[in-house]
């Protein structure tokens, strides 16, 4: 049967060459720190990778921070910029955040979270007042949420808290490699990149900082990573994220277009089988859509949709592929039984219009059985 | 897709939906995690039916739910089960699927074993947890996929009887588990299926082993999967803090013998946690949760010919006053008796002779002589 993968939220599949820049690099065995010329080759890798990924989001190399991935990014910069808050400070995170930001910082005892509302926007005037009172220190707000799509306006809260003289994270794991995201534009004071949301290998991201603000280390020990993340690093994986991110600078344009395309023929699709659409009148990135047909749980969807080959998810994953309500649409305003239909649909730069069709045929003959 | 599987040479399959070709035919397997329903897995699929294994995801397996118990969580709900049977899966190449059911079966199951155990009555939460959340909603998704039938790994068997599909005992008597299954309906039998009912246990870890299922040495989990460990006053005392409360311990003609700290854990017929020091040994023999009071006495009070049962699930035919075999307990062999139909799903059960653990809250199987079952209730009411 043939299947078609409408889950690249999750994960995205390799971009070209992306496998076999890690499968090279593999054999590059040297310690990226160490003084010989096997060390050298190694470390020519890693900073090759570091100025790719830095020439895509328009930072200097020095700026970015690898870590293992978004959720150690999002962890470094709530738990390190965090520790720097002076005592009494709080931070701050939206409703909307993915749990490796809403749980790190409940963890650290924060879980007062900005308000969202059923748009998929976040409470401006709210998070406004909060600044006005002089007691935060870290505001974090991700830039594409990762279930609906839709797109904070980072820039202009970001302007709020540096007026405020508040630090401010953004989560841009499902914005960069999809919309066009320009660090020093945006103007906040840190940023998490994820490498397998945009074709690159999984267990790599980096956390993109502004050089004068403060963070403590999460990892301690050899220095690495300017003191940010110690520990060797891990050369192949770094290898492939940077072409991944050399990649989509490369084909941005072409890339997005088609990642539009693929929407309109989608939600056309989707329109006429008679399906909602979540937050459909907020901005929103090109991949994601959020789907629900009232009646129908999103648990049975999935389960139909992948035994007709169609690949597509409810919400966010959770580590044992069960489902449950999602938080976010909860945030947002949804009751217990809406917030557990919504199906996610996402799409990447190796999406056909066949596959549409797939999803399509798919969507069709599931809910003619639901 | 891994190897290609086949049935062991000799072994016959059971027809799943009879007079429908193996490739036809979609059934949806219950998983969970353990030997027995993994072994379904594998002989549906090697028999080229159409294999779906859904696995329910019953209870929170979290550390801070479980206080002090990280060590006693290899039992049905826990997570490593669930990786089990989606390992499984993936050596047999078919799709699986979480079912997250934890706050149904909170509802369901783990509220109503609370609720009577504080009643004084000794619950039976498997049978809760198939009849309210295994089969209702394992049929629902059964149906929602376009599935023909849903296999389990229960040891029964089916058989016809005058037209009507039925449950009847195991060929294996000692695995027989009719007795957890006297909710299920009419109509939910007729998309069942039990590829085990014929075979012993032996049998199927052999099969498993055939198969090459990872499982196939997989110790069998004897606790009820939310009460990690048999401590049962634990999961009370976290679900009702204030509701257990220490009484008297007395004899039937009410002298005060001794204190409990609880009435929960007291079963009609339990020897342990009575007072010592009389004639002859003592047993509960009356748990009264309005008064926080356990009664004891000799075993000569705990016999017991009548009593009445609820929500009288009746498969079979019913006769007015009809001989049945009756189970008065999951490992009870059996007791000769005649069941009276009242209204309302009553009815009320007279034995030939006393039986000495008829315990309110646990249910009352009914069968043939053959081994079929016949319907059941909850033991409520003792006369005599």
């Amino acid at each position: 049967m043939a299947r078609a993968y409408f889950d690249h939220a999750a994960s995205s599949p390799l971009r070209p060459g992306v496998g076999a820049a890690v499968v090279r690099a593999l054999e590059v065995f040297g310690n990226a720190s160490s003084v010989h010329r096997e060390g050298q080759e190694a470390r020519a890798l890693v900073e090759d990778a570091r100025r790719q990924v830095a020439a895509l989001v328009g930072v200097h190399a020095g700026q970015v921070v690898f870590t293992s991935g978004g959720t150690e990014a999002n962890n470094l910069a709530i738990r390190g910029l965090g520790a720097t808050m002076a005592p009494g400070k709080r931070l701050l995170v939206s409703s909307l955040e993915h749990p490796c930001v809403r749980a790190t910082a409940g963890a650290l005892g924060f879980t007062e979270v900005i308000p969202a509302s059923k748009g998929g926007g976040l409470d401006m005037p709210w998070l406004e007042a909060e600044l006005a009172k002089g007691d935060v220190g870290v505001v974090s707000v991700m830039m594409v949420n990762n279930e609906t799509g839709a797109v904070q306006p980072v820039a202009a809260m970001a302007r709020m808290a540096k007026a405020a003289g508040v630090f401010f994270h953004t989560d841009a794991v499902q914005a960069v490699g999809h919309i066009p995201v320009d660090f020093a534009a945006l103007g906040v004071d840190a940023m998490t990149v994820s490498s397998h949301k945009l074709g690159g290998p999984k267990g790599v991201g980096a956390l993109i900082v502004r050089p004068d603000v403060p963070m403590e280390a999460l990892m301690t020990g050899g220095g690495q990573e300017r003191n940010r993340r110690a520990g060797t690093e891990d050369v192949p994986a770094l290898a492939g994220f940077g072409l991944a991110c050399a990649l989509v600078s490369e084909h941005f344009k072409a890339d997005f277009e088609h990642m539009m395309a693929v929407r309109r023929l989608v939600l056309d699709g989707v329109r006429a089988l008679g399906l909602d659409i979540i937050a459909e009148a907020a901005p929103k990135a090109p991949h994601i859509l959020l789907v629900r047909k009232p009646g129908v749980k999103a648990e049975d969807l999935v389960m139909a949709l992948d035994m007709r080959g169609v690949a597509v998810s409810q919400g966010s994953a959770c580590s044992s592929g069960r489902s449950e309500p999602s938080k976010v649409l909860l945030a947002m305003g949804f009751d217990e039984i809406s917030a557990a239909e919504g199906v996610r649909l996402s799409w990447g730069v190796s999406t056909t219009f066949a596959d549409v069709d797939i999803l399509l045929g798919g969507l069709k003959s599931a809910l003619g059985v639901l | 897709m891994g190897k290609v599987l086949s049935l062991p040479d000799g072994f016959v399959m059971p027809e799943l939906v009879p007079g429908k070709l193996p490739c036809d035919v979609t059934v949806v397997v219950a998983m969970s995690g353990g030997v027995d329903s993994s072994t379904v897995a594998a002989m549906c699929a090697a028999a080229g039916y159409n294999t779906v294994g859904v696995t329910l995801q019953l209870w929170d397996y979290s550390p801070e739910s479980n206080p002090g118990k990280p060590k006693e969580f290899g039992t049905c709900c826990a997570l490593d089960d669930v990786y089990d049977a989606r390992r499984v899966c993936a050596a047999l190449g078919i799709p699986h699927y979480v079912l997250n059911m934890e706050s149904a079966f909170k509802e369901a199951v783990v509220d109503d074993f609370v609720a009577t155990y504080l009643a004084g009555a000794t619950p039976i939460p498997c049978v809760r947890c198939n009849q309210r959340i295994k089969f209702k909603e394992l049929m629902a998704k059964t149906k929602a996929l376009g599935a023909d039938v849903l296999a389990t790994g229960h040891y029964v068997q089916k058989a016809m009887v005058g037209g009507k599909a039925v449950l009847k005992a195991a060929a294996d008597l000692k695995k027989d588990q009719t007795y957890y299954l006297f909710a299920t309906l009419q109509e939910e039998i007729e998309r069942l299926v039990f590829p085990l009912g014929a075979m012993t246990k032996p049998d199927v870890r052999a099969l498993a082993a055939h198969f090459g299922l990872h499982v196939s040495g997989k110790k069998d989990s004897f606790d009820i999967c939310f009460v990690p460990g048999g401590d049962y006053r634990a999961v009370v005392k976290r679900f009702a803090p204030e509701a257990d409360k220490p009484g008297d311990i007395c004899l039937e003609d009410g002298t005060v013998v001794g204190r409990h700290d609880g009435i929960v854990g007291f079963t009609v017929g339990q020897r342990k946690g009575v007072p010592g020091g009389f004639p002859v040994p003592m047993y509960v023999v009356r748990v009264d949760a309005e008064a926080s009071r356990v009664v004891i006495g000799p075993r000569a009070s705990l016999g017991r010919r009548i009593f009445t049962v609820k929500d009288l699930n009746w498969l079979g035919d019913s006769v007015d006053d009809m001989r049945v075999r009756v189970k008065v307990r999951a490992q009870h062999g059996g007791a000769e008796g005649v069941v009276r139909f009242l209204e309302g799903g009553w009815a009320e059960v007279v034995l030939d002779m006393p039986e000495d653990q008829v315990a309110p809250g646990q249910a009352a199987v009914f069968y043939t002589e053959e081994g079929v079952m016949l319907g059941g209730g909850w033991i409520t009411g003792l006369r005599d």
